[in-house]
């Protein structure tokens, strides 16, 4: 099953929500996820479209999956700095990423309680890596599912202000995808566009995932 | 963020931002949403990123906002392929900014035909001369050029009506961002010369920072 999957990494990260009461957030993270590994973290985006489109919680809903997001990125990055035996150019990058991450985490949380939400618990999660390069891969990875993730979510906010403030944290997302790229000796700039073009097949086979 | 600006030094920069700068950016993030009044206020962020009116001369709503990125991708288009053509770089940056140059025409199809379905003209293609002394200062210009334009296209995104047009906008947005930080990276500078959270940038300062290389 897992040749048939494009980035199958995404598979095995594990988020799990201690007493077992998903948020929306974790139930989009989870299906955006499965999303990215059937079909690659370009079609993340219209998942996500659509999955905040089946529910009515506003731009609090939306930023608590963007929360969610930034757990996952924060608690990787952190782990990463020794987990991931960075050296030279790549531990500063780490280093940087994640002070970048933890902001993200801290500016979310104070946006939602300053709008009058709670903001979402922190699940635990599980990466499966060994090394440097596995570390690396599964950075490219969720630095990519987040600029699709955020530019999905992006045409659903309703607030200027919120809006504004979600393109100024997926423009770093995206000099992070950029830089981590240049770390795997991979295309920095992939495609033209970080948004694909094509719905209907991404929507059907995420769709047990939407809860 | 006085203290910040007294470190030249990229790399302190990078190492203050990571270690005692986070509380400043944080506050100015929330600052910039979260007006909990139910009123429209003009906090810095949306001073920075300008008001609905700016792209006006560009045309009438989406349409002129459309048409003013139209008018930057067709310039940073023309930028990269007179970049080429000087022989300046080879190797593995000759490809970089080769493959840059072909995005950002991409990027002109794509708007061009937006403007179109939305009934607009599409801007003309702008004739531009830019200086290509040596490869340090081509890098220079290019790093520049992309900061600047991810700054133009995310001072813009709240003015847009449509989240057709939003969706398109942001898609490019980001790309923008993937090469300035290439940029910045073959430079030696910060990937995030913002910190956490990019800056906008508005009409005004983003049209004066490009008319020395326009060509009447």
């Amino acid at each position: 099953m897992n040749e048939q999957l494009k980035t199958p990494e995404l598979a095995a990260v594990e988020v799990d929500v201690e007493g077992g009461d998903l948020s929306r957030g974790d139930v989009i993270l989870k299906g955006a996820l499965a999303a990215g590994a059937i079909y690659g973290s370009a079609m993340v985006s219209p998942f996500v479209r659509k999955a905040l489109a089946m529910s009515e919680s506003g731009d609090v809903g939306i930023l608590n999956f963007a929360l969610t997001l930034e757990y996952l990125e924060s608690t990787f990055y952190a782990e990463a700095k020794k987990r991931a035996k960075p050296s030279g150019e790549l531990k500063a990058l780490v280093e940087l990423i994640a002070s970048d991450e933890q902001q993200h985490v801290e500016a979310l949380e104070a946006t939602i309680k300053k709008l009058g939400g709670k903001p979402v618990a922190e699940p635990k999660f599980n990466f499966e890596y060994n090394d440097t390069a596995g570390f690396l891969e599964l950075a490219q990875t969720f630095e990519d599912t987040g600029v699709s993730a955020y530019n999905g979510a992006g045409p659903m906010i309703k607030s200027k202000e919120v809006l504004a403030a979600a393109g100024g944290i997926v423009q770093v997302e995206a000099r992070h995808a950029a830089a981590i790229r240049l770390q795997n000796s991979e295309q920095p700039a992939p495609a033209a566009f970080d948004s694909p073009l094509d719905e209907k097949q991404v929507l059907k086979a995420v769709e047990p995932f939407i809860v | 963020m006085a203290e910040l600006e007294q470190l030249e030094d990229p790399v302190s920069r990078r190492r203050f931002l990571a270690v005692g700068g986070s509380t400043t950016a944080v506050a100015a993030f929330l600052a910039a949403c979260g007006d909990d009044s139910g009123t429209t206020t003009t906090t810095d962020t949306m001073k920075s990123g300008g008001g609905a009116g700016e792209t006006a001369k560009f045309g009438k709503g989406d349409i002129g906002i459309l048409n003013y990125a139209l008018t930057l991708e067709y310039l940073e288009t023309a930028f990269y392929a007179d970049v080429v053509k000087s022989g300046l770089f080879k190797g593995a940056d000759l490809e970089t900014i080769r493959k840059f140059g072909q995005e950002e025409a991409e990027h002109v199809q794509a708007l061009t035909a937006a403007v179109k379905q939305l009934g607009g003209k599409p801007a003309p293609e702008p004739k531009a001369e830019f200086p290509l002394e040596n490869a340090k200062s081509v890098l220079e210009l290019a790093g520049t050029v992309e900061n600047l334009g991810a700054a133009a296209y995310l001072g813009q995104a709240a003015n847009i009506q449509s989240p057709e047009v939003l969706a398109s906008a942001l898609a490019i947005h980001s790309v923008e961002g993937r090469h300035a930080a290439v940029l910045n990276t073959l430079l030696g500078e910060s990937i995030t010369p913002d910190g956490a959270f990019a800056k906008p940038a508005d009409v005004k300062t983003v049209l004066e920072s490009v008319e020395p290389f326009l060509v009447e």
